[in-house]
């Protein structure tokens, strides 16, 4: 191992500033105690929406539709998802029911 | 006590929105304590960054980080640029995380993508206090994560189970509360907004570099439809 312990604890550090800058910083522009822009207000009743697609798309980032697989798992699997939850309504049967069909796809018919 | 009561009825109506992350999250804990291991680290090391840092993605990423010459500065601005979507986060639940006290803290510190899906999207029942409903859905996905990368740390050697693919698990939690999110709302554009300009841009832009052009475009696209969109509100 290259770094000593002590860099090793301030990149860590470094690395729980960022992500703690990222989650805190929209509560410290706008405090509470303060009125919110009516801008920012409207953000915040559309983005919880847009955002939930980003994370979506943000699972299939390191997914390649050009080589390996195509993306063809992914796409029967999230299909597999959305069919069993608009039919039954049940999330942990939805779930378990995407993501057992996407191993055997991985393991046993991609692989 | 009417405070312990509640304390307690908060704590089990939120447990069972946080079970399927109780799978994706053990399961995901122990990839990361096993690939921690694997680059020649000890137990303590998952276990301390699982708790400290609480951001699935980041972490892999920062155990990287400890393997390249020392850089404090770059280590500050990758873990900037790949969590930029907490940000997004946040302005949603300014108005939903107010006026919790101390636990408001807590809630923001712990807000990763699968405590923020569930508290933003949740219709918490009337008699259960919010803002203990959402310090546990948060608490609870803090523990899984810890746990895992405990039991990957520690056992990581150990495994023999074929878990390919089950990391799906999160991918699957995801689509299910979009699909919820959907059928709740009553029009969709800014859930297509979100879907396909966050699809254009990882084309575009590649796995690496999406996020930040992709929240850009998402920020601009959502700023020209506000007219528009407030007049449906206002209609509704």
């Amino acid at each position: 191992m290259t770094m000593s312990i002590t860099q090793q604890v301030i990149t860590i550090a470094m690395v729980v500033l960022g992500t703690m800058l990222t989650r805190f910083l929209p509560f410290i522009v706008f405090p509470s105690n303060k009125p919110t822009p009516k801008y920012v207000q409207y953000l915040g009743r559309v983005l919880p929406s847009a955002v939930l697609g980003l994370l979506i798309i943000y699972c299939f980032k390191d997914v390649s539709l050009l080589s390996g697989s195509h993306g063809i798992p992914e796409l029967i699997g999230v299909g597999m998802v959305a069919l069993l939850h608009c039919w039954k309504k049940k999330m942990l049967l939805s779930i378990a029911g995407g993501t057992v069909t996407y191993m055997i796809l991985v393991q046993l018919v991609f692989n | 006590m009417k405070t312990r009561k509640e304390i307690e009825s908060a704590c089990r109506a939120a447990f069972p929105y946080t079970f399927p992350i109780l799978t994706g999250f053990v399961f995901l804990g122990i990839a990361y304590g096993i690939y921690m291991h694997s680059l020649g680290f000890s137990a303590i090391y998952p276990i301390l960054m699982s708790l400290t840092i609480f951001a699935g993605s980041m972490e892999f990423v920062a155990a990287n980080l400890l393997l390249v010459p020392f850089s404090p500065v770059s280590a500050l601005f990758l873990t900037l640029m790949i969590n930029a979507r907490h940000l997004f986060y946040g302005i949603s639940m300014l108005d939903t995380y107010k006026g919790l006290g101390k636990k408001k803290f807590y809630l923001i510190y712990g807000m990763c993508d699968e405590s923020f899906s569930i508290n933003c999207t949740v219709n918490i029942p009337k008699n259960v206090d919010k803002g203990w409903f959402m310090f546990f859905v948060t608490f609870f996905n803090h523990c899984y994560w810890g746990i895992g990368a405990a039991i990957g740390g520690i056992f990581g050697s150990l495994v023999r189970f074929n878990t390919e693919g089950l990391d799906f698990v999160m991918t699957a939690l995801f689509v299910v509360i979009f699909i919820e999110q959907w059928m709740k709302e009553k029009k969709h554009h800014s859930a297509l907004v979100g879907l396909g300009l966050s699809a254009l841009s990882l084309i575009i832009f590649g796995g690496e570099h999406f996020i930040i052009p992709a929240m850009l475009m998402i920020l601009t696209v959502l700023t020209f439809l506000r007219k528009p969109l407030e007049k449906i509100e206002v209609a509704a």
